[in-house]
């Protein structure tokens, strides 16, 4: 990972000041020593307070998993559901299933205890008596983790019990929080029709509060800095650190941690933007197309993007070269999201396969306008229409393309796909046998 | 599911109708009983008009919510938009 942004000075005896990374601060695991040291010890909270709740919501964290919901009201949520003492879930989402990202593994790799204290911090804020880290299969972090608890259990720190749930979770969909609560249930890694919502009823009909790994970091940043530390970089409308993962067209690929409001074009170039490139993906799979250079001055936070009609998602920038076909890379993408529905809803279940097809033809065929209109027609057939946001953001996705790239769709429509049609893949789709 | 509560003078309740597309099998009892606030989509199943429930439609509405053969149909108050459906990844 390269990380000149922000900077990682070699011992903190401080708040990690305005210039320095927070997150991930070293290029190799940071043992539990390490991690104390640097971070310092975590402040203890009087159970059932609420105050980290209220720090948290001073800070304005939002969830880093795609979503971008409020913690603070999250946390709220689960600390003030009807159950008894105890009866109440946390439930940490380092299952990662955006194929193009891998913060929340590069994260859980460095810097596992900034997390693990996230986990601890939240069940003693809601009264949780359990706590499930949730892996994807085949993770590479599996076994780091489980060894970092064990460091935690050794140190007299294991307060609560953690457990690694890994392996069992496959699929674009098996990150989904639902889909989790489902899994954990003994059930299908698949979305459920909400309510009840997991912070009703979830895990063993438990209210429970299910974060993604890099948020609870944050949390436990924020337990032991403060909300003011917290905005003290970032932009006023997003405050804080967040993690990005940026691939493609770069020379150098990876993870980094920038100031929320960072330019585009600025994470591009650090980043060793091969010019020409064509186009970025923000936010992932359920993204949008942004053209470059125009996007460049694009801020990277929640509100900047959806001010350019594109999100923040799980943090993904994908970049296009400018010897790919956009059209063909959002078919390949539509093919796999049709490939990931959990089949339980009729409008998904006949809409995702069909505009997988449409897309293939616009891509790799000669598309006629019907072909086209009836592309457009299904992404709004679909938007809006599952128990969760695949279709919508599979039409997203589609959507964008069809504007971004409307000089190749031309193209395509006259003459039939362009050779770069045929260039290899930018954007990694999973094998079928990983997914 | 919720009734609808009598109304009281000053405060209208407003209700909406959910389908829950895990249950739905696209019988189209619905679609039948109140074509004014339910279309087929190309496949049969129930597109709703988005907003409130016209009062005069409200007593058709719990009609077609009581005879969905699976139970998919729900007449709600509004919810809050950004938690209405299952979210991917907190």
């Amino acid at each position: 990972m390269t990380t000149e942004r922000l900077r990682a000075p070699d011992r903190m005896a401080r708040p990690p000041g305005a210039g320095d990374l927070r997150l991930i601060v070293r290029d190799q695991p940071m043992e539990l020593a390490a991690h104390r040291r640097y971070y310092g010890p975590v402040p203890h909270l009087d159970s059932g307070s609420g105050e980290l709740i209220t720090e948290i919501e001073r800070a304005g964290l939002t969830g880093r998993g795609g979503a971008a919901f409020s913690t603070g009201r999250k946390l709220r949520a689960v600390a003030t559901a009807n159950a008894g003492r105890g009866a109440r879930v946390v439930v940490a989402n380092g299952s990662e299933s955006e194929p193009a990202s891998s913060k929340d593994a590069v994260l859980l790799a460095r810097s596992p205890h900034l997390v693990l204290d996230g986990i601890q911090l939240c069940a003693d804020t809601v009264g949780a008596s359990r706590g499930y880290l949730c892996l994807g299969s085949r993770s590479p972090v599996a076994r780091s983790v489980r060894e970092a608890i064990a460091e935690r259990d050794r140190a007299g720190l294991g307060g609560l019990p953690i457990e690694v749930v890994d392996g069992a979770a496959h699929g674009y969909l098996a990150g989904q929080e639902t889909a989790l609560v489902s899994l954990l249930n003994g059930g299908r890694a698949v979305p459920a029709f909400v309510p009840p919502r997991p912070s009703d009823k979830g895990v063993r009909r438990q209210p429970t509060l299910v974060l993604n790994v890099e948020t609870l970091a944050q949390v436990a940043l924020i337990a032991r800095y403060g909300a003011a530390w917290f905005r003290s970089i970032g932009a006023d409308d997003a405050p804080g650190s967040a993690l990005v993962t940026v691939t493609g067209a770069v020379r150098r690929p990876g993870v980094r941690e920038i100031p929320l409001g960072t330019p585009l074009g600025e994470v591009l170039h650090r980043s060793g933007l091969d010019a020409p490139a064509q186009a970025v993906l923000a936010g992932g799979y359920f993204g949008t197309w942004l053209p470059l250079p125009d996007a460049f001055r694009v801020p990277l936070s929640v509100p900047g993007l959806r001010a350019a009609g594109a999100t923040f998602g799980a943090g993904v920038l994908a970049v296009l070269p400018a010897s790919s076909c956009g059209l063909a890379e959002t078919a390949r993408v539509a093919g796999y999201l049709a490939s990931q529905i959990a089949d339980q809803c009729g409008p998904c279940r006949n809409g995702m396969p069909a505009l997988a097809e449409a897309m293939n033809w616009i891509a790799f065929g000669q598309p006629d306008a019907d072909i086209i209109g009836w592309a457009r027609q299904l992404t709004g057939l679909i938007t809006g229409r599952g128990a969760c946001h695949l279709p919508d953001g599979a039409a997203v996705l589609v959507k964008s393309a069809l504007t971004v790239f409307s000089a190749d769709l031309r193209a395509h429509a006259a003459a039939g796909p362009c050779g770069r049609a045929q260039a290899a893949a930018t954007l990694p789709i999973p094998p079928r046998s990983h997914r | 599911m919720s009734q609808p509560a009598p109304q009281s003078a000053g405060s209208v309740r407003e209700f909406e109708l959910r389908v829950n597309p895990i249950a739905c099998d696209a019988h189209g009892v619905c679609i039948a009983l109140l074509p004014e606030l339910i279309t087929a989509d190309p496949w049969g199943y129930p597109v709703i008009r988005p907003g409130p429930v016209p009062l005069r439609l409200l007593a058709l509405a719990r009609r077609a919510v009581a005879d969905c053969p699976t139970l998919a149909l729900l007449l709600t108050e509004p919810q809050q938009p950004d938690r209405s459906r299952a979210r991917r990844q907190g």
